[in-house]
């Protein structure tokens, strides 16, 4: 396995940690299983061996630009009606029955309501499922790790809109976005039903504006504190007044739009397209922006570590200047980022907690298990605190090592034994799930690739952790010893071994 | 690893194969506990102290799910406006379970355990609690009551306080002092599938299970050469390689044997026979009896959260009898226990619980002899320490708010009682805000 070597002299003299220089050193297996994992969800020991033998800039444009690739997924099904508003009809039924005091009447319309709620919290089931699988199948892992990106980034809760529709709207906007360009994404934010509804914006009013939209629009979602004012968030609350939506659509209220002059961040403003575009006009966005990017891509620095250290401050400022060049566009940022020497340094490799959904998606993804009961994976994703479609706050997941604590890794842990063995977590239903996983396909694909001659206990290492150099090697030696006694190691010991390495602190990692 | 194994003392094979528990405790501890010591505030010189209780004390929260009908719990029977509004589903006044005769208020008389409890001196009822601009919404009004907050955003209030005594971070700052403050340390420990919103801080992390067999590995722990093989790779001394130290494989490694410790003392812990008897199954009754266990075993942790779903009752209500009269049995029948259990083992004076939910239910009844989302609503403290009695006025009847009880007491000069007073917080402020004028719950007061 190489090391970060550059091609050329690394400027800021960061040896060993590479550069955001084009990556100069190997491009192996190691290096395309990091960068499948990072740019993706992992993959199979097949797809990292084939990418691998593409070369680093065919099978970074492959994942990039994933224009040209068939995603080759189902769209979601989703009705729009489920919570749609009552009609004028209905609105007069009611108040008839209430002044009539026509019990019978109020208790029925009652009931509908409550039906209407428990329908649309199934379909929120329905297309959290539908998402998992979708994250599961792609064509197009970057895509897809994009928009869970921008999921947690403009954070939006079905708990509080209670609109699944509005959800799926959303989660497909940051999906057409996803690599595109960053200033259409907050445009589009602005206008997006389930947004205007979680920050309350579809309550703002001309003479009394509610802020929140527009305080997070700048603190969380592109400038971060200290680089605008009280002030800027007062004037800019005003320009986004009038921004609502009517059922499912966008609507601009002029009536309830305060159209006096405003000033945010320096710049007169008159609505909320050129609010978005005082932001933009702020090299801080691009820089904020970037490092979300970096902590997403590259690394959680640890937690508590609230600033990146040199080198990655200065990637992050490459990073940004690509950006503002580039218009706002992200490929060229990501592009240059998954080449870049840094990226593929020493430090940064296998250095990430795994989210959530990284470790189931990319378990299935990556060791090609069954993805089993989707129901019962998101639950235990649950458990491990990441909800798709409840994230925790308007500022999203954490991540890092805000993911781990004792009770979330036995649910990491026990949701890799239900997935290589079927076995669900008590409580739920003891059967085991009948589809088998071939851990058999992992070692014939690692010898395949001259990575463990006939040594089982290495190759699963090989595919599941990335290396096998690890002191536990010798327990799962010892394991395996004890159950073949020496012999042909069966698909039962395979099995348990893949349940064990999951089980290794390391699996935890990416 | 660094310092917290002696490997020079226990050979790793001692290390894994001496008697599980024991060995780990005296091997580990001084990691699991030593973040928990901080947090566990000491007597402080000068600080009151309750003669003859524990200083680590212990908070239970019992939550009741879904709006508990508020009216029909503690019974305003001194009022016909209580009767008027409640043709089908009130509670008669001679079956009433009288508590305070001035106050005019009982419980309803399925909860003849809570009225034992009361006569033993060791209920507060605190009426009228709500806070300003009820939400109606059960996620959005639980969200206000778990983060204390009527935005129903942040971080919950019992995470805050966990931060506040341990890292000495508060209401609105964020970020951590370092990345070692997120270990595993178990201040708070939810029975359910996650830890509820109410627990989540920036560094202290909570631990949440629904029952003891989940807080386990599921591949096979303990079971011949898997289990074995289990033990050797997640209590690895050497997991850590050279120039890791530090790094997320070391936190991993570090939590991952912090987990298995941790795992061990509550299964154990739990799996303990309970020193009283509890009424027949109810959800409420197996997590009380859990949280005991754990008590009597010494956890660390100072909040234990339990929960009771079911509430939300807006059809066949009932009266004296039905669904939400199962539901207040069921209740007050696992409470009773649980003090009785703690009692038996000496751990009931440094126990409080504190009993809430998301809202109260509408004055009126609705046509299907239910009752629709409220706002203000009674809560339970319980626990020898407790002040006997009714705290606070009932709201008005009469004079509502579209058909709800105003509030008159907002619930966090409650919890600005339970943090200050019980807790022992530095400065319930920090987590709530100012101006919250923390309610007298407890009988002494220093």
């Amino acid at each position: 396995m190489s090391g970060g070597t550059t091609r050329r002299k690394d400027p800021g003299g960061n040896s060993g940690l590479g550069s955001f220089e084009p990556h100069g050193g190997d491009f192996g297996f190691a290096e395309a299983r990091h960068l499948l994992w990072r740019a993706g969800f992992g993959g199979s020991a097949a797809q990292v061996a084939l990418i691998a033998g593409w070369g680093l800039e065919r099978a970074v444009e492959h994942l990039v630009g994933y224009g040209g690739v068939e995603a080759g997924t189902r769209p979601a099904e989703a009705r729009g009606d489920i919570k749609r508003e009552r009609t004028a009809e209905e609105r007069r039924a009611e108040r008839a029955a209430r002044q009539s005091r026509d019990e019978e009447s109020l208790a029925r319309i009652r009931l509908t309501i409550q039906q209407r709620e428990r329908d649309d919290r199934k379909q929120m089931s329905q297309v959290q499922r539908w998402w998992l699988a979708r994250m599961i199948e792609t064509a197009r892992p970057l895509e897809e790790k994009l928009t869970l990106l921008w999921h947690g980034h403009f954070a939006t809760s079905y708990r509080t809109i209670e609109n699944s529709y509005h959800m799926l709207r959303q989660n497909e906007m940051f999906r057409s976005h996803a690599a595109g360009n960053f200033g259409q994404m907050l445009f589009a934010i602005i206008r997006d039903p389930a947004m205007l509804a979680y920050l309350n914006n579809n309550q703002s009013r001309r003479d009394r504006p509610n802020e929140n939209l527009a305080r997070e629009l700048m603190e969380l979602f592109s400038l971060g504190v200290g680089n605008y004012s009280e002030r800027d968030i007062k004037e800019g609350a005003r320009a986004l007044t009038g921004y609502t939506f009517v059922g499912n659509e966008f609507a601009f209220q002029a009536s309830n739009h305060d159209p006096n002059p405003k000033r945010v961040l320096g710049k007169a403003v008159s609505d909320g397209d050129d609010f978005v575009k005082a932001i933009l006009a702020k090299r801080e966005c691009a820089e904020f922006v970037c490092a979300k990017l970096y902590r997403y891509f590259v690394g959680d620095y640890p937690s508590g570590v609230a600033q990146a250290d040199e080198a990655a401050a200065g990637v992050i400022k490459e990073m940004s200047r690509e950006l503002l060049r580039a218009r706002y566009e992200l490929r060229p940022v990501l592009r240059r980022l998954f080449l870049s020497g840094h990226f593929y340094s020493a430090r940064v490799r296998g250095s990430q907690i795994k989210s959530p959904t990284q470790l189931v998606v990319g378990a299935v993804r990556s060791l090609n298990t069954p993805a089993r009961d989707l129901d019962v994976l998101s639950d235990a994703m649950d458990r491990m605190g990441q909800e798709l479609f409840y994230p925790p706050s308007v500022k999203g997941w954490d991540g890092g090592r805000s993911w781990i604590n004792t009770a979330t890794l036995y649910a990491r842990q026990n949701a890799m034994v239900y997935l290589i063995s079927g076995k669900r977590p008590v409580g739920r239903d003891a059967l085991a799930d009948a589809e088998p996983f071939r851990p058999e396909e992992l070692v014939k694909a690692a010898e395949a690739l001259g990575m463990s001659e006939g040594d089982a206990v290495a190759a699963l290492l090989m595919v599941m952790i990335g290396r096998a150099d690890i002191n536990e090697r010798g327990d799962l030696e010892e394991f395996a010893r004890r159950r073949s006694g020496g012999g042909r190691v069966d698909h039962a010991t395979l099995v348990e071994l893949a349940m064990l390495i999951a089980a290794l602190p390391r699996y935890q990692l990416c | 690893m660094s310092g917290d194994i002696p490997t020079t003392a226990y050979t790793r094979r001692q290390f894994v194969h001496g008697g599980l528990v024991l060995a780990s405790a005296s091997v580990t501890l001084p990691a699991f506990l030593s973040r928990s010591a901080l947090a566990l505030p000491r007597a402080v010189p000068g600080a009151a102290a309750i003669p003859g209780v524990d200083q680590d004390r212990v908070l239970v929260v019992v939550q009741l799910s879904g709006g508990n009908d508020g009216l029909n719990t503690v019974v305003p029977y001194f009022s016909p406006d209580y009767y008027r509004a409640r043709g089908g589903i009130g509670i008669r006044e001679d079956r009433v379970l009288k508590l305070d005769k001035a106050a005019g208020v009982g419980l309803h008389p399925a909860m003849a355990g809570m009225a034992e409890l009361y006569n033993e001196g060791m209920v507060t009822v605190v009426q009228g609690v709500g806070y300003p601009n009820p939400n109606r919404s059960h996620f959005q009004s639980m969200d206000v009551w778990h983060t204390a907050d009527t935005s129903g955003t942040g971080d919950g209030w019992l995470g805050k306080y966990f931060d506040a005594e341990c890292c000495g971070y508060g209401k609105g700052e964020s970020g951590r002092p370092d990345g070692s403050a997120a270990r595993g340390t178990q201040l708070g420990l939810a029975i359910g599938a996650a830890a509820p919103l109410a627990m989540r801080g920036r560094t202290a992390s909570s631990v949440s299970f629904e029952s003891p067999e989940l807080f386990r590995w599921s591949g096979g722990e303990g079971e011949g050469d898997l289990g074995h093989a289990y033990d050797m790779i997640t209590r690895a001394p050497d997991a850590v390689l050279p120039g890791e130290e530090g790094s997320n494989v070391e936190f991993l490694t570090r939590t991952t044997l912090d987990a298995r410790v941790s795992s061990e003392l509550i299964r154990k812990a739990v799996a303990t026979r309970p020193m009283a008897s509890y009424p027949a199954n109810s959800p409420l009754t197996r997590q009380l009896q859990m949280v005991a266990a754990m008590i009597r075993a010494g956890l660390p942790t100072r909040v234990y959260y339990t929960t009771l779903g079911g509430f939300d009752t807006h059809s066949g209500q009932g009266g004296e009898q039905g669904r939400h009269a199962q539901l207040l049995g069921q209740l007050s029948g696992a409470v009773r226990a649980f003090y009785q259990d703690l009692k038996a083992s000496g751990h009931d004076a440094k126990t409080m619980t504190m009993c809430f939910s998301e809202f109260g239910r509408r004055v009126g009844q609705n046509a299907s002899n239910g009752t629709d989302h409220g706002t203000a609503a009674p809560m339970f403290m319980i626990g020898p320490m407790v002040r006997k009695g009714v705290l606070n006025d009932h709201p008005s009847l009469t004079d509502l708010d579209s058909g709800d009880l105003k509030y008159t007491l907002d619930f966090r000069s409650v919890y600005a009682g339970v943090l200050g007073k019980w807790l022992q917080a530095q400065d319930p402020a920090v987590v709530l805000g100012k101006g919250y004028k923390p309610v007298e719950i407890l009988r002494w007061r220093g």
